[in-house]
């Protein structure tokens, strides 16, 4: 419980409106999208301006209050989930977008903008934002940088770190950090944005965040290419990337998916295929017409059954529609689902899928295989009901089954959701105990009260 | 009060729909009050997991919970958009029944909804009564949207600019009507809904007159009441099944093909709300009634054969039409009544941006939450206003209300329709 006088200060610094205590106010921000454990934070703030940002930060680190810093709460690791008695900054009310430069192709925003907004305004002046994460239509610029968000189109043109020319952030004292620059080159300074991007809310508060954009490609082409051995598939993947040919997107689907999908929409897709890619390439309009050709090539060469190529814009909408709905399709087949985001190298997407389907025969569960596979980054998607105590097991054994796997083959835990709460525990099988503990003391050296977001990303070797 | 404990125990009946909510937040993008306020606990997400709390025992005060629920105003965007299927409004409403139960309905509710609202000629003996009265107690702003304004201060109508009460409701008009099917073999039953009938008559009026040109009979039984949305969603289960009750009385044992509204939110409710909501003895009625049951619109093009757009006339009257959210996100219907616009060649159909976006009405909520209603209302005014337009048409005479009190507050000349009337002015004036 917090004393009265210090709620007061908070309202006095922070405003009066923008403070909430009341108990059912304070569940409404104990969750994110991650299936864990919910934690009531004793106190939520919802500042509408950097100044009252700062105050914010100043006075949990002064009374050793645990601060986790909420965009849109649509994290998949658990990053967003408060401590006991800690506090939640909500960010959604600092949503100006600051500046668009359309001359010099940058913009910079406040962190409560939502991507997809950003998006469309950049969109308006001929300019482009690529990192389309799945929750792009509510998520939050700062959250995406917090957590070094992806999507679909991180094969071509990178995830939200390739994105990030400067941030401007508040150090544990309310102190104003400034890194990077509005220029194409920067070497000055450390690079404490690259430390930033990703960190989670575990070592400074954005205030705000200035980002590349870069010309919207001119021409780009969908297709659709139906296998009916799912090996043939990813190794299509594998051999349009070995090509050097780059997509702007490279989707898989397995057949489990490609069923929901179609019991979902009805959008004509082939129910009996083992196995589809979604591929779009873009660009300089011969370009496209070169890559869309070979691309076409090594599919049939890799043995796939048909190939539909989108005649037009309404036919390029449909494929994308198809692989948008993925998830909402597996999300109505049962209550609880756990979306993995384990990624590998290129070259192993055919032994991580068989990897998959073999977990999913030994825990006896349902898994359906979609997602980035021309990043390497896959999205096996458990399917359970979280109050199963007997399945929830195998549910764990098989997560943990699925990192082993990832890792055999020298991948990642986590390609773009995070490290969060529920990957912290791994953390150390991918990397090393020196490699925590080294994150720790940077930690430490900048957080000494560890006030920022404790419990995440390193927390469990300490 | 009860006993909190039975309180959960009845909470658990919503728990098999409480955990579709897989909390991923895309209700953030879609929900009219969010976009306002920011706060979680006004979003569906939120919302869903103070009643999972409430089950849980993570909370103990119901009141702070209803407070919240209540900050809804029922327009269905979030499961519209809801990638795992969660059915919010059916949840919603079970829980603020629940809530009602258990912590009793608000005094001033319970009088309207158990004396009034319950007993349809006690109802429309008090708003005749009303209607008299009225122009003591109002004067009118802007002739163009119809609206007036209250003369004295008042708590109840606060700033508002409302359309009065019809000097003769409709059911004076036509106490009742049993007409034989005519040259298109078909007949409808006519529920006419308590707005249309006591503040828009000439919405029913449009309404028959198009039945008629299309060789349509109409049955409407006399003493029709309300719908019950305004009990059921304010937790009163009682007044809301006696008023289902009283009208599959009415109408399921009558002959017709089709039961027709002109009022979205009626036809919403007794479509969808009705049979999932009514007592478990009426169900069945309910379902037979909801499944033929259609949007006036709707079956003026799909049933009766409505001719559309002839000739798209370009230099008409400039109209825009606003998607009410019980037509579109709740019934889907969303082509028809723009179908019906277009056959008045005295018009040009230019769409607003957003026709899609809750006007933000809500019924009760508008009386509760005035404030954030009228910002809500006030986009929805800017993208009328821009498309130049003289018209904006509607499907829904409580979108027909708060649409009409944003653009008379702005100043605006442009006079607020419901398409049905646009419709048969097409073939009044030849």
């Amino acid at each position: 419980m917090l004393s009265q006088a210090l709620i007061r200060e908070f309202k006095t610094r922070v405003g009066e409106d923008a403070v909430f205590t009341d108990p059912a106010d304070l569940l409404t921000y104990s969750y994110d999208a991650a299936p864990l454990q919910q934690v009531q934070p004793a106190l939520v703030v919802r500042p509408a301006a950097s100044e009252s940002l700062r105050q914010a930060v100043r006075l949990c680190n002064q009374n050793g209050l645990a601060l986790t810093v909420r965009g849109a709460g649509t994290n998949l690791s658990g990053g967003t989930v408060p401590l006991p008695g800690g506090v939640v900054i909500v960010t959604n009310a600092l949503n100006r977008i600051l500046e668009i430069n359309s001359e010099d192709m940058y913009a910079v925003v406040e962190p409560g903008v939502v991507t997809a907004k950003f998006a469309a305004a950049a969109q308006a002046q001929g300019l482009f934002y690529p990192p389309d994460p799945g929750s792009q239509a509510v998520s939050t610029l700062g959250g995406n940088v917090a957590e070094n968000a992806g999507g679909l189109r991180g094969l071509k043109y990178g995830v939200t770190r390739d994105y990030v020319m400067g941030l401007q952030f508040f150090d544990v004292d309310g102190e104003l950090i400034k890194t990077g620059a509005r220029t194409v080159k920067c070497a000055t300074g450390y690079n404490l944005a690259g430390l930033l991007v990703g960190s989670e809310g575990t070592l400074g508060v954005f205030s705000q965040i200035t980002l590349k954009l870069i010309p919207l490609p001119a021409a780009q082409r969908a297709m659709m290419a139906v296998f009916d051995h799912a090996d043939r598939a990813s190794e299509t993947v594998s051999a349009i990337i070995a090509g050097h040919i780059v997509p702007a997107t490279l989707e898989f689907m397995d057949n489990f998916t490609i069923r929901a999908v179609e019991d979902y929409s009805h959008a004509g897709l082939p129910v009996d295929a083992a196995a589809l890619l979604l591929i779009e390439v873009d660009g300089h309009p011969a370009q496209v017409q070169e890559d869309a050709d070979r691309v076409e090539a090594l599919c049939r060469q890799h043995g796939a059954v048909s190939i539909r190529v989108a005649r037009d814009s309404a036919e390029r909408t449909k494929v994308w529609e198809a692989r948008r709905s993925a998830l909402s399709a597996l999300a109505k087949l049962k209550p609880t689902l756990v979306l993995e985001d384990a990624t590998v190298p290129r070259s192993k997407i055919p032994a991580m899928v068989k990897a998959v389907s073999e977990i999913s025969r030994e825990y006896r569960l349902s898994i359906g295989t979609f997602g980035h596979a021309g990043d390497g980054n896959l999205h096996p998607t458990i399917l359970t009901d979280k109050r199963d105590k007997a399945e929830w097991e195998r549910v764990e054994q098989a997560i943990a089954a699925i990192f082993d796997r990832a890792l055999a083959l020298g991948g990642t835990l986590s390609g773009e959701h995070g490290t969060g709460i529920a990957k912290a525990c791994f953390l150390e099988k991918e990397t090393s105990p020196a490699t925590i503990l080294y994150s720790q003391r940077i930690k430490k050296a900048l957080d000494p009260n560890n006030i920022l977001n404790p419990g995440k990303i390193i927390a469990a070797a300490s | 009060m009860a006993d909190i404990g039975e309180l959960r125990r009845l909470m658990r009946q919503l728990e098999d729909q409480l955990v579709v909510c897989m909390r991923c937040g895309m209700c953030q993008a879609v929900c009219p009050v969010f976009a306002q306020t920011g706060r979680e606990a006004d979003v569906a997400r939120g919302k869903l997991v103070l009643l999972d709390g409430l089950m849980q025992a993570m909370l103990d005060d119901p009141r702070s919970v209803r407070e919240r629920l209540q900050r809804c105003l029922l327009c269905g965007s979030c499961a519209a958009n809801c990638p795992s299927g969660v059915n919010v409004l059916d949840i919603f409403l079970k829980a603020r029944a629940i809530l009602a139960g258990y912590l009793g309905l608000p005094p001033v509710k319970k009088a309207i909804f158990r004396r009034l609202l319950a007993h349809p000629r006690m109802l429309d003996r008090v708003v005749e009564f009303g209607a008299v009265f009225q122009k003591l107690f109002t004067r009118p702003v802007n002739e163009i949207v119809g609206t007036s304004c209250a003369r004295f201060a008042s708590p109840l109508l606060a700033d508002r600019h409302f359309r009065t009460l019809a000097a003769v409701p409709f059911h004076r008009r036509h106490p009742s009507l049993d007409t034989p099917a005519g040259w298109s073999g078909l007949k409808v039953g006519f529920f006419v809904g308590c707005l249309v009938d006591k503040i828009f008559p000439n919405v029913a009026e449009a309404a028959l007159r198009a039945l008629e040109h299309h060789g349509v009979g109409v049955f409407l039984p006399e003493g029709q009441g309300c719908c019950g949305i305004p009990a059921v969603s304010s937790g009163d289960t009682r007044t809301f099944n006696d008023l289902v009750r009283y009208h599959l009385d009415k109408f399921d044992a009558a002959d017709f093909d089709v039961l027709v509204t002109s009022c979205a939110t009626c036809t919403s409710t007794i479509k969808k709300i009705w049979p999932s909501l009514c007592e478990e003895d009426l169900r069945a009625r309910a379902q037979t009634l909801a499944a033929r049951t259609m949007d006036i619109a709707q079956f003026l093009v799909q049933r009766a054969g409505s001719e559309t757009a002839t000739s798209r006339s370009a230099n008409g009257r400039i109209i825009t039409f606003h998607d009410s959210c019980h037509l579109k996100k709740s019934l889907g219907v969303f082509s028809e009544p723009r179908d019906l616009i277009r056959a008045n060649a005295g018009y040009t159909l230019r769409e607003m941006a957003a026709a899609d976006d809750c006007c933000g009405m809500g019924g009760s909520f508008n009386l509760e939450h005035y404030g954030l209603s009228g910002r809500i209302g006030r986009l929805k005014r800017d993208h009328i206003a821009a498309t130049g337009c003289e018209v904006v048409a509607t499907g829904c005479p409580a979108c027909m209300l708060q649409i009409a009190d944003m653009l008379s507050q702005a100043g605006d000349r442009i006079a607020v329709k419901h398409p049905v009337e646009i419709y048969a002015e097409s073939f009044s004036a030849r």
